[in-house]
């Protein structure tokens, strides 16, 4: 049996400056903080970050470590917009490649499936072709009820080098589960990167035997087929939502927020937040829920 | 609330997603007056069956299990009609969520492209907008995330599910029923004049020698918003009460 359990530091170690990397949740939703922050304290530099973009993005566009950002929108949920990444992308420090979300699905999938795209509606007649310079459109070979083939947009598969999510539940070989009402696209970002580049992290490890009983079979959708490594990080997602394990944080959300206002402000959160050892990091959020 | 349910006449058993207060509100009132065949979804991962528009979660009756990624096969399968807001929106009904000014280097970044283009190339579409301003109504979106009826038209075939309905303000109600599809106003709200709306408009409306007003909510209207559908006053937060 391969025990896959590592630490944050070494999923960072397996990264590279210049990888593509998706990362998994949605906005300010399980986000695999603890290993972002990590990435935050390391080297690596010159990122493209593939994300349903929330404080995972924000944070990475603030610490200087994106070099272009794939999404399909920003968003920290209470907080309509995303700061930092409104800063870097106003500040014109990132390169941005705009997604509809359903193409930003089928990107993943395309991927999954070893497939060069999938084809969709969704972009034409918008100014995403204008926006994304990697979206075709093509006339489809296959004819529809009308007899004549369609004009459609081409998705390419995206070209990951590693995905990275946060569950609540996994054993140590890379099995896990979500518990929350929705799984994202964590599985089709797993599936999505090649082999070697296929981390989680997870609320609690438990034994493969007790993974059933931790909630119900439809909620175990990552087989360790799908996984490379597994980090133990309770509150791991702080400060986004993580249920039905702890809601989001809105103090700290909102202190994040806040220190896109000046240059003064992000050293003060980062000093805080960022630049401190997990096990510091669960103790302050400790302190200030107690 | 009432302009809002009004956009969701006559769409039978669809999936009805206004987003945001007042459309989530409006839409919640079609259901539970003349449209009681919408589905709904509770903002996040189920279609509930509540005429409560914020329901606590163990309140809920659920119909459907929805997570995000299902609303892509009630999208790309034509049974949903959104009503999305609009940073800006042209006479055509283009929309743009996206970033205020040149796209490469935006003077406001705004949320993203979203489920935008998806949607509008797939599926009825309407707009909220709770600040009518010349800034928002403009004669030219700097980007078109959502797609209006003359990039419909430039398209061709590639364009016959797109289907934009209306536009629903703090001022009036607009819709496209002109020969070449541009935006017209169909009703002012209840003291708002025409020219209040044209002044607050960068671009030419159309409109009729006789604009009517937007109907008042009935009497039973009125109890439900206020008794049943939005207990808490939600929707006093988003736009005031004039008394």
């Amino acid at each position: 049996m391969t025990d896959k359990l590592m630490t944050e530091e070494e999923v960072v170690g397996r990264l590279r400056s210049g990888m593509t990397i998706a990362i998994g949740g949605w906005a300010s939703r399980r986000k695999p903080m603890s290993i972002v922050r990590a990435i935050v304290r390391s080297d690596l530099a010159d990122l493209t970050i593939v994300t349903h973009g929330g404080p995972d993005l924000g944070l990475l566009c603030a610490a200087g470590k994106v070099r272009k950002a794939i999404y399909a929108f920003v968003s920290l949920d209470s907080i309509p917009l995303e700061p930092h990444f409104r800063a870097a992308r106003q500040a014109g420090t990132i390169e941005d490649e705009p997604l509809d979300e359903g193409l930003f699905h089928l990107g993943l999938q395309a991927a999954a499936w070893r497939l060069p795209f999938l084809p969709s509606r969704a972009g034409l007649g918008s100014d995403l072709l204008r926006d994304n310079a990697g979206l075709r459109t093509f006339t489809s070979p296959v004819p529809g009820r009308n007899g004549e083939g369609e004009e459609l947009v081409a998705m390419p598969a995206f070209r990951l080098d590693a995905s990275i999510c946060h569950l609540n539940r996994a054993d140590r070989r890379g099995n896990a589960m979500y518990l929350g009402p929705d799984l994202y696209w964590d599985d089709l970002m797993l599936q999505a990167a090649p082999d070697g580049g296929r981390f989680i992290s997870a609320e609690r490890i438990v034994e493969t035997a007790d993974l059933r009983d931790q909630g119900c079979i439809h909620q175990l959708r990552i087989s360790r087929m799908m996984v490379d490594g597994v980090v133990s990080a309770p509150g791991g997602a702080h400060f986004t939502l993580c249920e039905p394990d702890y809601p989001r944080d809105e103090a700290v959300q909102r202190a994040y927020a806040a220190s896109a206002g000046s240059p003064e402000a992000w050293a003060a959160f980062r000093a805080e937040w960022i630049d401190v050892a997990e096990a510091e990091y669960q103790r302050r959020v400790g302190d200030t829920t107690a | 609330m009432v302009a809002v349910a009004e956009c969701f006449r006559g769409d039978g058993e669809l999936l009805a997603n206004p987003i945001g207060t007042i459309p989530m509100i409006g839409g919640r009132l079609a259901r539970a007056t003349f449209e009681p065949d919408l589905a709904m979804t509770d903002g996040e991962a189920a279609l509930v069956a509540n005429d409560r528009a914020v329901v606590p979660p163990d309140e809920r009756v659920i119909e459907y299990w929805n997570p995000y990624r299902s609303m892509f096969d009630w999208v790309w399968s034509g049974r949903r009609h959104v009503m999305m807001g609009a940073s800006q929106v042209d006479r055509y009904g283009n929309q743009n969520l996206a970033a205020i000014g040149d796209y490469g280097r935006p003077r406001v970044q705004l949320l993203g492209y979203r489920g935008a283009p998806g949607n509008t190339i797939n599926d009825p579409t309407s707009y909220w907008v709770p600040n009518h301003s010349p800034k928002v109504f403009v004669e030219k979106v700097d980007t078109v995330t959502g797609i209006g009826w003359d990039r419909a038209a430039a398209l061709g075939p590639a364009a016959r599910f797109v289907d934009i309905r209306r536009v629903v303000s703090n001022l009036g109600v607009f819709d496209f029923e002109t020969p070449d599809r541009r935006m017209r106003l169909r009703s002012v709200h209840p003291g708002v004049t025409v020219d209040d709306v044209v002044t607050a408009t960068d671009f030419e409306l159309e409109t009729a020698a006789d604009v009517p007003e937007s109907r008042l909510p009935t009497p039973e209207e009125l109890e439900l918003i206020r008794e049943v559908i939005d207990p808490e006053g939600a929707r006093e937060r988003e736009v005031p009460d004039p008394d």
